[in-house]
């Protein structure tokens, strides 16, 4: 039954590849996001809260689509990008990580945002007195501290980019080997006649790849609580 | 030298002091709720006055008039809180390395080693916070306030989160930073036992004013704790 037909470990490899260059591009936006929606007051912090979890509450193919009309290669980002950079994102797997990663990001930002207002002030006060301008204080003892939030809001933000359909297929369609991830493959086989057995493997590999991302990410989160806590 | 004149509106508490420290332990004295921690924090640089002058030696920390405002991190203060905040993700020695890297001081190994035999914690070292007893976090906070080097030590009640017996435990090594640190101190205490131990001067606060400073004489005076 493993015996995986080449078009099928492409889905799987490029869900991957688009989960992981996902997670790993949203990180740093994440943690900018989060700090300041934790620990920043402004006008207009409603708004930008708002905006951040839209992708959470809105229909997936609302997403989708906006994502097409703004980074579609006419659209007004997505053809700056185009002229000026030569970045494509339309029908393009990057197209997919983009969507992957709108979709997973206020997942992370929420987790990341709670770790950091969990975090006792009052030793970020101690490290100033020590020395730590804003910058030192931030890598040595607010991110360190927050991190089982941090790696928390990572697989969340990679499980939601492994299971994206709805946005994905709206912006980038369902193109084999280019934008035809797992999730979409699965469908594709439910499709067509006699596709149930495809559908059948690719469906245990999503359970084996989101059971073990949860696993490493408990036993992380675990490691780096139990540092803090001495043990 | 340290001289504070300083407001402050904190919500409906309205706190105006002035006060100067010389040399060697001075102690903030009054009740709990006087606005002694208050004081501390605008001197470490952690609260901003409303309005004020605090200058360290030569060196103008603060001045509304001339808009000098130095930030925490530079003002090279050592702070000791009353319940330690060491860090607990760093083992006791990367504790005690903190404030001297933090600031930049070149490595004096031979100043760490007497600072970590003065307060007896060589055997700590390898430990995380999490695994102290109330009495070492409070020794560990200490070294990692000198060991930055400061220009002054601010002490905030370091024993109040102790019991009787920690605190006859510490007071004799506070005893000892004070005479072989030579940094002048300043340390808050409600507690005239403790202060009678250390200190030289005594700035007695309450209800957000200095009441009166001077010797020792001022801890038997009415309305002290």
């Amino acid at each position: 039954m493993f015996d995986l037909s080449p078009d099928e470990w492409t889905a799987v490899e490029l869900s991957l590849r688009i989960a992981v260059v996902a997670t790993t591009v949203a990180l740093p936006f994440g943690l900018l996001i989060a700090w300041v929606l934790a620990r920043k007051d402004f006008w207009g912090k409603a708004l930008l809260d708002g905006v951040v979890h839209l992708p959470l509450v809105l229909p997936p193919v609302v997403t989708g689509y906006l994502l097409l009309i703004t980074f579609g290669r006419k659209g007004a980002v997505g053809g700056f990008l185009d002229t000026y950079f030569g970045i494509v994102f339309s029908f393009r797997w990057t197209g997919a990580a983009l969507a992957c990663g709108v979709m997973g990001f206020p997942l992370m930002v929420r987790a990341i945002r709670l770790s950091f207002e969990a975090i006792d002030r009052r030793l970020e006060d101690a490290a100033s007195t020590l020395g730590a301008n804003g910058v030192w204080m931030f890598l040595t003892v607010t991110l360190p501290l927050a991190l089982p939030g941090v790696i928390a809001g990572m697989v969340l933000c990679f499980a939601k980019a492994l299971g994206e359909f709805g946005a994905t297929i709206t912006f980038v369609s369902n193109i084999p080997g280019e934008t035809q991830t797992l999730s979409a493959a699965i469908y594709t086989f439910t499709q067509i006649p006699g596709g149930d057995a495809a559908a059948g493997r690719l469906v245990i590999i999503a359970i084996v790849i989101a059971l073990a991302a949860l696993i490493a990410s408990e036993w992380f989160a675990r490691r780096a609580g139990l540092r803090y806590h001495g043990e | 030298m340290l001289s504070v004149d300083i407001d402050k509106l904190l919500g409906e508490f309205s706190m105006a002091l002035k006060f100067d420290a010389a040399g060697g332990a001075t102690a903030l004295f009054g009740p709990s709720g006087a606005g002694k921690t208050s004081v501390v924090n605008m001197i470490a640089g952690l609260v901003r006055p409303d309005r004020g002058r605090i200058v360290l030696d030569e060196h103008v920390l603060f001045d509304s008039a001339a808009r000098i405002d130095v930030p925490a991190h530079r003002r090279r203060i050592g702070y000791v809180f009353q319940e330690g905040r060491l860090f607990p993700h760093m083992t006791v020695a990367r504790n005690l390395d903190y404030g001297r890297r933090m600031s930049g001081v070149t490595a004096d190994p031979a100043e760490r080693e007497r600072i970590v035999s003065l307060l007896d914690i060589g055997a700590l070292l390898a430990r995380r916070p999490g695994h102290l007893s109330g009495g070492e976090r409070q020794r560990v906070a200490f070294g990692r306030a000198l060991l930055m080097r400061p220009r002054l030590l601010l002490l905030d009640e370091p024993l109040a989160s102790l019991d009787r017996e920690r605190k006859l435990e510490i007071l004799p090594y506070l005893a000892r930073l004070r005479d072989e640190a030579k940094v002048p101190m300043i340390y808050v205490s409600h507690q005239a036992g403790e202060i009678q131990r250390l200190c030289s001067q005594v700035v007695r606060i309450e209800d957000g004013r200095v009441r009166a400073s001077g010797g020792l004489e001022l801890l038997d005076a009415e309305g002290a704790h």
